[in-house]
């Protein structure tokens, strides 16, 4: 049965109908449009859908649209500002090229951005244990890393 | 791309690409309904197959290719850039698509540089001699007063902007040849590491991937899998499925059976309804019972002597060393990160779909053989997807689309995969048994070189053959399977590079029992991994150091300096307690790129291996954009030790087993080794392809490494196996 719910999402609150058990992932992308999460596994083994919860990573594909409406939730378009500056995280992505096809890239960003609200000067080794969660097929790894510590640095 | 047309694109969830100025539109419009192709305007001995002047100025260049990740986009641009002096920010790319672009086949083994941006460096050359005659003309000034930057021609005061020179025409005229190439001159643009523009838009999530398209009315669907391969609808019951919500059809041909809703999660939940209430029938088994590695070897084979010189017979008689050994590798996934995907449309009798083929042309022609539809009724336009790395569920996907879309008339059909169709029904690379034997003399020298390798063909891509797209195989009557395929992707680089006087190498082709098609270096991955192994035996036999006995075979010095560099690089680092060093060499498909690499492991008490680093040296003649070899051949490296230490495509009677990342695992983060990679650019060369020739060397440097750590010898992959792998880590995933 579908119900109204209000989520709040880069700072802005949407009301939408949708079957409160539907995953948020899909709410986000088919009902607010929002193309950074991707769909990947959908069982929570690869990040390709991570958003911030309050500013945690977390997947977005198996967790319930009614539970999240408690969170306040940031996607990838959510870091860019009002101002259309980009979050020093994404700017680092660029200076490395840290992407080849890029599916996996809203989930690094992400889980990079809660990485760092944790621990601001993050070595490379806790980069690697920050992102245990994430898949890359291309094999942009090292990049990757390279962007976090970049950014890290700002 | 100004603010309005972004919105303009999101609203719509499409991009076209400069519809709008190319006068008679050729291309899909911008709300995706279908549109009258062109003429013959993509004849690729013409400039404007590759390239049109837009009004502003600015460049669109049409490329046969995708982008797969490979960064093809910015390299194209590059070139085309480069011979018309214009930014690489006003330079736009249109990827292959039906009727608009060149028809470039396939965008695979490493080409795309050597054919479709050497075609766009020729159109762009020729353009730019167009140009400045015209204008010379109509100016009735000497060409050698004009200059041509930016998209503006000018001289003295005056300036033209080149579509007024062009008076809205584009440039019709055949290429020719150029008489100069400003890429191998001027190198303004071509050989420095542009950045992809593309990035920037991917970390704004405001790159649109095919999983991103989204049209008015659009619906979802979701395809119900059969238990097996082979097995059959028995029966399905749908009498209960019209008051689920969302429900629009049950697309039910044969033992193809699909869903269709309103929204993404109502597919979803529906497939799961109908593949509780459908029924199948066992169909044959898979060899779960016996080790792979044994059964492919009672397969019926075609033997076939790929190459035989000297007298190899004698000359294992007559050696002082001999030596052999046998290799394996299994299965492997391409195991992109974002499932399979398509979009389709069926109206007025036209066909209109949205995929990230590697081919829309061949895509085309097969689906109108499936479809019994005529090609010209069919558009297939090319959205950048999740990357390959190869022939995975893309075409399949974009069948099974179609074929509901035809279904369900006047609406846009989505569909996307779930993780365990990608893991369990994409077509992998094959498995390959490698047995080697050699005799050498007192000095190390190679005398006699015998190889023999079984192997499935290594590519079905569609042909033309429905039986090529996975639901041809359940539908009414059938269409039955692909055969072996591509048999010359089996023997890719089965001839070592080396100077061996006295050889003979047998391929030993077999139908194998999983479905298989074209995964990245195709053979070339199994056969580099076992020559370069077995190189690296023969130089313990031979008591030298493992660079210095392929030196000592080499006549190629560009393949000597890629080693030779390569030791360089790695000649100051102290290797610790059960660490060891491996290195590996090939030039792919004995034509393409030179690459060298190192690895550097790690074996803990428990036995599992891991690459602290790697280092890789590569050649690819002319180099475009050094960042973007660099990416590839990174990526390459990581991909390749994620293959050797970890992958193995598992099934038991039914079906495959490797079903998701816990039971297909690939490298995560914490197994990452350090990457460093050099580039020579050799300007005066051409530019060769790359992006496939670092996965066999770096398979073999890492096994020769773990050697070089414990003396053992390893010859099967994967180095780690799942269950050794899980007795080695401890409760905390360390090793």
């Amino acid at each position: 049965m579908k119900t109204l719910i209000t989520l709040r999402v880069n700072g802005k609150e949407h009301e939408v109908n949708v079957d409160p058990q539907t995953p948020l992932l899909y709410v986000l992308r088919n009902n607010l449009g929002l193309n950074g999460p991707k769909f990947g596994c959908g069982l929570s083994q690869c990040g390709a859908c991570m958003v911030l919860f309050d500013g945690k990573a977390n997947p977005s594909c198996l967790m319930a649209v009614e539970r999240a409406a408690e969170m306040e939730i940031t996607t990838l378009e959510g870091l860019v500002d009002e101002n259309g500056n980009l979050h020093k995280v994404q700017q680092a992505f660029i200076d490395e090229q840290a992407a080849q096809c890029g599916y996996c890239l809203n989930g690094l960003v992400i889980a990079s951005v809660g990485l760092l609200n944790e621990n601001p000067n993050p070595s490379n080794e806790d980069i690697q244990a920050g992102l245990y969660r994430n898949i890359c097929r291309c094999g942009v790894h090292a990049r990757v890393i390279r962007a976090v510590k970049k950014a890290s640095s700002v | 791309m100004n603010t309005t047309r972004r919105d303009f694109i999101k609203q719509l969830g499409f991009v076209s690409i400069g519809f709008s100025l190319l006068g008679t539109a050729c291309m899909s419009n911008s709300d995706g309904e279908n549109v009258a192709e062109s003429d013959d305007s993509n004849r690729p001995d013409r400039i404007n197959a590759w390239l049109r002047i837009m009004e502003d100025g600015s460049i669109l260049v049409l490329t046969g290719k995708m982008e797969l990740g490979q960064g093809i986009g910015i390299a194209v641009a590059q070139v085309a850039a480069e011979e018309l002096n214009t930014s690489p920010n006003m330079v736009e790319v249109n990827l292959a698509e039906t009727g608009v672009t060149a028809n470039e086949g396939y965008t695979a083994g490493s080409r795309s540089i050597e054919t479709s941006a050497m075609s766009i460096r020729n159109a762009a050359a020729a353009a730019r001699e167009k140009l400045l005659s015209l204008a010379s003309k109509k100016w009735g000034i000497p060409q050698s007063q004009l200059s041509l930057e930016d998209g503006v021609i000018s001289s003295g005061g005056q300036t033209m902007n080149l579509y007024e020179l062009l008076e809205g025409r584009q440039i019709n005229e055949d290429i020719g040849t150029p008489s100069e190439i400003y890429g191998k001159t001027k190198r303004k643009y071509v050989g420095q590491p542009v950045p992809r523009k593309d990035i920037s838009q991917m970390v704004r999530g405001d790159l649109d991937y095919v999983q991103d398209l989204r049209f008015p009315g659009m619906v979802h669907a979701r395809v119900i899998r059969p238990s097996s391969y082979t097995s059959k609808l028995s029966s399905l019951d749908e009498s209960s499925l019209k008051d689920f919500p969302g429900f629009l059809k049950l697309v039910r041909i044969g033992s193809f059976v699909g869903v269709i809703a309103e929204e993404e999660y109502e597919a979803i939940k529906l497939s799961w309804e109908v593949n509780n209430l459908a029924e199948w029938e066992m169909g044959d088994e898979l060899p779960a019972d016996v080790p792979l590695k044994a059964h492919l070897k009672t397969l019926d084979a075609e033997v076939k002597t790929e190459e035989e010189k000297g007298d190899w017979e004698n000359a294992f008689k007559e050696a002082p060393i001999q030596h052999k050994a046998a290799y394996y590798k299994p299965y492997l996934m391409h195991g992109a990160n974002g499932p399979s995907c398509a979009v389709a449309l069926f109206k007025d009798e036209m066909l209109q779909v949205w995929s990230h083929t590697q081919g829309v042309y061949p895509l085309r022609e097969t689906l109108a053989n499936l479809l019994e539809m005529e090609e010209n009724s069919i558009h297939i336009k090319g959205v950048p997807g999740s990357g390959c790395y190869g022939h995975n569920g893309a075409d399949d996907v974009a069948a099974e689309a179609a074929l509901m879309a035809v279904e369900f008339p006047g609406r846009h059909v989505r569909l996307q995969w779930m993780r365990d169709e990608e893991h369990r029904w994409e077509p992998y690379g094959t498995a390959m048994i490698m047995e080697l034997e050699a005799g050498l003399d007192d000095n190390g020298k190679i005398l006699g070189w015998k190889y023999d390798f079984w192997s499935d063909g290594h590519s079905t891509r569609p042909n033309g053959e429905p039986n090529t797209l996975l639901p041809a195989r359940f539908l009414d009557g059938g269409h039955g399977v692909p055969g072996v395929g591509f048999k010359g992707g089996a023997v890719r680089n089965s001839n070592p590079y080396y100077t061996i006087n006295s050889l003979q190498t047998t391929s030993h082709i077999f139908q194998g029992p999983l479905r298989k098609s074209a995964l990245r270096a195709l053979g070339a991955f199994g056969n580099v991994f076992a020559i370069e192994c077995f190189m690296d035996e023969l130089a313990h036999k031979a008591g030298k150091d493992p660079v210095e006995f392929r030196v000592n075979h080499l006549d190629d010095k560009r393949a000597i300096a890629c080693l030779e560099r390569v030791k360089e690089m790695t000649a100051g680092i102290n290797k610790g307690n059960r660490q060891g060093m491996g290195y590996s060499f090939a030039r792919y498909k004995n034509s393409a790129s030179y690459f060298a690499v190192a690895a550097l492991v790690e074996v803990s008490e428990k036995d599992i291996v891991k690459v602290k680093k790697m280092w890789g040296v590569i050649d690819s003649g002319e180099t475009i954009n050094p960042d973007g070899l660099k990416n590839q051949t990174e990526g390459g490296m990581i991909q390749a030790a994620s293959w050797t230490l970890r992958e193995e495509v598992k099934f038991d009677k039914e079906h495959i087993t490797s079903r998701d990342w816990h039971t297909y695992p690939i490298f995560r983060f914490e197994e990452i080794p350090e990457v460093e990679v050099e580039v020579i650019d050799r300007v005066e060369e051409n530019p060769l392809g790359a992006g496939e020739a670092a996965q066999g060397p770096s398979a073999a440097a890492v096994v020769n490494a773990v050697f070089d750590a414990t003396g053992e010898r390893i010859r099967d992959l994967p180095v780690n196996p799942v269950e050794k792998y899980l007795r080695g880590i401890d409760f905390k995933g360390n090793l």
